[in-house]
Order: structure tokens, then C-alpha cells, then sequence
């Protein structure tokens, strides 16, 4: 029963993709009247880029277009010719090594801060209101102070990316280790159960659920908060490569790079997705 | 009595006032000493107060005034001394059965080795028949099979004194009386003095030494100690063919039904509320013998006597 309905949503997958495929497809056709306006001679028309040459040349490309763009990419991923021209795998490595520095080290200040926030009332309600404050802020609003402080470009993607990971991680871990059941806590207080064990053995098992949704929704954000950032500050990363091949007009490798920035995200996503799997435990 | 093991001093609790209103008593001036290798029920409407008593016995919760002294030693604080089973098992869910175990174990003896560990939680599962169930998760396990993983964690710690709290509540009647009767064994093999709260007036019958009775809070009070006079190897299958056995039940029940509310309106004279008055249901004549024995028998038959929640 659940083969057969992998199947069938498999199935409707495969179908929609096929549309969506041929829909681009026709809409990506070069226009059949290609030719120049009535009574406008062929070689007036040429300079003005309507001639029969420049027409299939200009406009969206097409899905075939983007397989053949797809294939050269991925044939050679790391190669590099200059700070304007290097391979996807080059540039996703830079996103991701910023995306993952910032991260983790939102991770060593949220985790524990967390624990004392969800532990304690008292840091709660001191640490509430800048929260709140600080949380809404875009991260990239936070760039123009970064780089004024830091005057380093790629330190500055880092710690914008640290930034906007920070807050689902430390409202969720907050959030799970004040509501571990208060059953587990009084088990740990009549076995005389000692506040380190207590916190490594009983809050974090029970709250890991929960910390590890703060981190998925955090890894998303920061993923998303990359490009943009890279775009800013330029230099290296996917961010720059979708910039700088707009202002190539290479639309190929612009959706080329949208694509490889969806498949990114997803496996970061699936990741945690199966870390979450692990850590989960049912009542 | 100078053989108490546990005693129990004045014991009273008062939330502060909420609003400006009358600050609420929930029980005063609770006496009653507990000896060794005794098993003590209690008994008493909701909101008398009686979980309460057994947190502050466990050390999860503290009295207003009273005193706790168990072993010449005042109670402050949880310890290791009192294991306690509660209501909802609480067990660990991301543990296994012989983790959960441990855990407790390796509470008790930090200093033991890996295998002492497992050794002394393997003889616990065993005790109460969960051999076979040590590597699973308790999402796994049935409500009867969780709340022994939860008794059995109680035990291995060896406490001094064991503290329940409804354990059986949450279980269907068939399961209740399986764990009942190994709970009577348990205890008969190690002679472990035992507080508990119930709603079961037939499992307090089999399972206790003494009944406390509680009057209806707020000002809650012990009325009276009632002495179980059957014979200590009760069984759930004959415990009920003993002629003790409907004087002590028809005794309980009528306390709750209608003495438990009644209680604070006429006092008796004589009472004290140090020395709450033992007595002895199962020794007194029937007096009350009712005509029709069939009826009255039907009427006793009925399951576990309801209580208003």
C-alpha cells in the first residue's frame, strides 16, 4: 500500500515536471516572425539587433539550453580562471563554508544561552525584550555596521549569517528546555541526580527535538540570507556567481545557479531532517 | 510508638491568598508515624491534600509547618532514601527499559562498574517480569508493562522508603490486579515500608497494614487509622472470602460516601488530632446485618468503589 501510493505521487511528479518542462519550452521559443518590420532594410535591421541572426540568440533560454549549460558546469565543477570565472563547485564551497562557519558558531552561543534562558525565568524575562527587538531585524540590515567593524568582506557574509541563525535556535532551544516535563525533572531530583548529569542527560534528550527544529529552520534561513549577502559583498560564493552572471545577461547560467542553490538547500535540509530522525522519541 | 520509622509532625500546607482573599489551608495538623516494613495507604476525596503529603514526604514540594523525620533524620529535600513511583511512570522516552533503569541505578552506585550496573536492573526487571522487554523504548510498552518499569526503577534503588502515588490509576482492572498481586510479593520478599495514595478501596484492603483516612479538604485532617486485621499473605483471589474483609471494605466506603464530608461538622468529643484513632473494622461484630444477604452482596460487588474527581 504505501509502494503503490510512491508510486502514484512519483507518477504525478514525473507529470508535472514534464509540463512545466514543455510550457518552458514553448515559452522559450524564439519567435517565428523573427524578421525585420516591413520596409526596413535587412542591414538597418541587423544593427538594431532585430536582424534573423540576433534573434535566436537574445530572449529566455530554453530547457535544452539549460541541460547543455547544466552538463558543461557539472562535467568540470572546480575549475578556476580568475576571480570572474570559476567553477559552481568553487563558489557553492565558498557559500557553504560561510553558510556553516556562521551557523555553528550561532549554534556555541545559542545552544547554551538557550539552556540558561529556558532554565531560568529570570534570564527569560531579562533577555525577552532584546530578543524581541533584535529578532525582526533583517541580517542584511546588519551588513553596512559588519563591515565598518570588521572591514573584511567574507567575515562580514559570516557573521550575517551568524546573525539571522541565531534567533530560531535560541527561541527553540529556549523553548524546548523549559518545557521538558516536569515528571523527568522530579525523577532526576529524588535520584539526587547531579546538575550537569541532569542537564546532559535528561534536558537535552528531552529538548534535542526541539533544538534540532531550531537548527533546521535556522540552517534554511541561512541558506536563503547567503545569496543575498554574497551579492552585497561580492568576491567569491553562489551569491556573486547569480550577480555576476547577470551582469554577464548569461540567463543560462543564472538558472543554472538557482537550481544548484535549490539543490543545496534541500540536501542541507534532508540532512537535518535525518539528524532530527535520530535525536526523536515518541511518548 | 516507639518503633516509627517515619513520623509525621503537624504537618500543614497553605497556599498564600490569592487577591486578597482567605489564604487556603489544604490539610493541618497531620499526624501519623509509619514503622518499618509497613505498607500505609491513604485514602481521600480529590483536593484533601494527599499528593501533597506525598511530595513533601518525596522532598519535591515543602509543608507550610510540620515536620518529616524518617530514620531520626528530618526530611528536607528529595534523596535517595524515598524512591518514588509516580502516577504517570515517568519514565524516560528516549531510554530503554534496562537505560531507564540504570539511570536510577546508577544514581544509587555512581561507583559501581558497567556490569554492576546492569546486574542489579537486570534482577529488578526480573522481580517484576519484564524479562525480554530490557531493549525496548517505553512508546513500546503497554500502560501495565510502563508503570512496572516504573516500579521496578523504584526498587533498585533499595530505598528506605518506597512513595506511590495512584500507581495503578492510569491501568484497566485486569492489568491493576496482575500488578497488584506482584507489588503484594515484592513486598513480601523485601520487607519495604511503603506509603501510598489510592482511590482503590479494594486495593488498599490488599495491599495495606494501615489505612489512613482523610476527611474533605480544604482543612483536610486524618479522621482515623484503620487497622487491616486480615492476615498479611492476602491474595486478590480469597482476599475477599475472609469475614474481616466486607466490615473493613463496607467501613471505607461508607467513610468516603458520607463521613468524609461530615467529619468537620461533628467532631468526635474524644478526637485528637495527635494521636488520630486506630480502629479496628474487621473486628467488630456486623451489627447492621441486612435481611436480604443476596442484595447486599450484589450491592458489595460492584467494582472499585467510584470517588468524585
Amino acid at each position: 500500500m504505501a509502494k503503490s501510493l510512491w508510486v502514484r505521487s512519483s507518477a504525478v511528479s514525473l507529470l508535472i515536471l514534464v509540463v512545466l518542462l514543455s510550457v518552458w519550452h514553448l515559452a522559450a521559443l524564439p519567435e517565428k516572425s523573427s524578421g525585420a518590420p516591413a520596409g526596413m532594410s535587412d542591414e538597418y535591421a541587423a544593427m538594431m539587433g532585430m536582424g534573423a541572426a540576433a534573434a535566436p540568440k537574445a530572449g529566455m533560454p530554453g530547457p535544452a539550453d539549460i541541460a547543455v549549460t547544466v552538463w558543461e558546469k557539472l562535467s568540470d565543477p572546480f575549475y578556476d580562471n580568475g576571480p570572474n570565472d570559476k567553477g559552481i563547485g568553487i563558489q557553492l564551497g565558498f557559500s557553504l563554508a560561510r553558510v556553516l562557519a556562521g551557523f555553528f558558531l550561532a549554534a556555541a552561543v545559542a545552544i547554551p544561552l538557550g539552556f540558561v534562558i529556558g532554565m531560568s525565568p529570570v534570564m527569560r524575562g531579562a533577555l525577552d525584550p532584546f530578543i524581541q527587538v533584535m529578532k525582526p531585524i533583517s541580517p542584511l540590515a546588519w551588513m553596512p555596521l559588519a563591515l565598518y567593524t570588521i572591514k573584511d568582506s567574507s567575515l562580514s557574509a559570516i557573521f550575517v549569517i551568524f546573525i539571522c541563525s541565531l534567533w530560531p535556535m535560541l527561541i527553540n532551544t529556549a523553548h524546548g528546555v523549559a518545557s521538558v516535563k516536569r515528571e523527568w525533572l522530579n525523577v532526576a531530583l529524588t535520584l539526587e541526580v547531579s546538575p550537569l548529569r541532569k542537564a546532559f542527560q535528561v534536558i537535552l534528550p528531552a529538548a534535542a527535538p526541539t533544538i534540532l527544529t531550531g537548527m533546521r529552520i535556522s540552517m534554511g534561513i541561512a541558506w536563503l540570507v547567503i545569496v543575498a549577502a554574497e551579492m552585497l559583498v561580492g568576491g567569491t560564493g553562489i551569491g556573486y556567481f547569480v550577480w555576476n552572471e547577470w551582469n554577464n545577461l548569461s540567463l543560462n547560467n543564472v538558472i543554472f545557479a538557482i537550481l544548484s542553490i535549490g539543490v543545496v538547500g534541500m540536501v542541507l535540509d534532508l540532512m537535518f531532517g535525518w539528524v532530527s530522525r535520530l535525536v526523536a522519541y515518541r511518548e | 510508638m516507639n518503633n516509627a520509622f517515619l513520623k509525621i509532625e503537624s504537618l500543614a500546607k497553605v497556599f498564600p491568598s490569592m487577591r486578597g482573599g482567605e489564604p487556603l489551608t489544604v490539610f493541618e495538623n497531620i499526624h501519623f508515624q509509619i514503622a518499618k516494613g509497613e505498607f500505609v495507604c491513604i485514602i481521600g476525596h480529590s483536593g484533601c491534600g494527599k499528593s501533597s503529603i506525598l511530595n513533601v514526604l518525596a522532598g519535591l514540594d515543602e509543608a507550610t509547618r510540620g515536620s518529616v523525620i524518617m530514620d531520626e533524620r528530618e526530611v528536607s529535600g528529595p534523596s535517595l532514601d524515598r524512591g518514588v513511583v509516580f502516577q504517570s511512570h515517568a519514565l524516560m522516552p528516549w531510554l530503554t527499559v534496562m537505560q531507564n533503569i540504570v539511570f536510577a541505578v546508577k544514581s544509587r552506585w555512581p561507583e559501581y562498574s558497567r556490569e554492576q550496573w546492569k546486574g542489579q536492573a537486570q534482577k529488578y526487571i526480573d522481580l517484576v517480569h519484564l524479562t525480554g522487554a530490557e531493549d525496548k523504548k517505553p512508546a513500546e510498552l503497554s500502560g501495565g508493562m510502563k508503570q512496572r518499569v516504573g516500579i521496578a526503577r523504584a526498587f533498585a534503588i533499595q530505598p528506605k522508603m518506597l512513595l506511590m502515588d495512584e500507581p495503578f490509576g492510569a491501568l484497566d482492572a485486569l492489568t491493576r490486579g496482575v500488578i497488584q498481586d506482584e507489588l503484594v510479593s515484592i513486598c513480601a520478599e523485601t520487607h519495604q515500608t511503603v506509603f501510598m495514595i489510592t482511590h482503590d478501596v479494594d486495593e488498599a484492603i490488599l495491599l495495606a497494614d494501615k489505612i489512613v483516612l482523610m476527611t474533605n479538604g480544604p482543612h483536610a485532617k486524618i479522621a482515623e487509622i484503620v487497622v487491616n486485621t486480615l492476615p498479611r499473605d492476602r491474595s486478590r483471589h480469597d482476599v475477599h472470602k475472609h469475614p474481616h474483609y466486607y466490615r473493613i471494605r463496607n467501613h471505607l466506603v461508607d467513610f468516603l460516601v458520607t463521613r468524609s464530608k461530615e467529619f468537620r461538622n461533628n467532631v468526635p468529643a474524644d478526637y485528637d488530632p495527635k494521636h488520630p484513632p486506630h480502629v479496628r473494622p474487621g473486628l467488630e461484630p456486623d451489627t447492621d446485618v441486612l435481611p436480604d444477604q443476596d442484595a447486599r452482596v450484589r450491592h458489595l460487588h460492584q467494582p472499585a468503589m467510584p470517588v468524585a474527581a
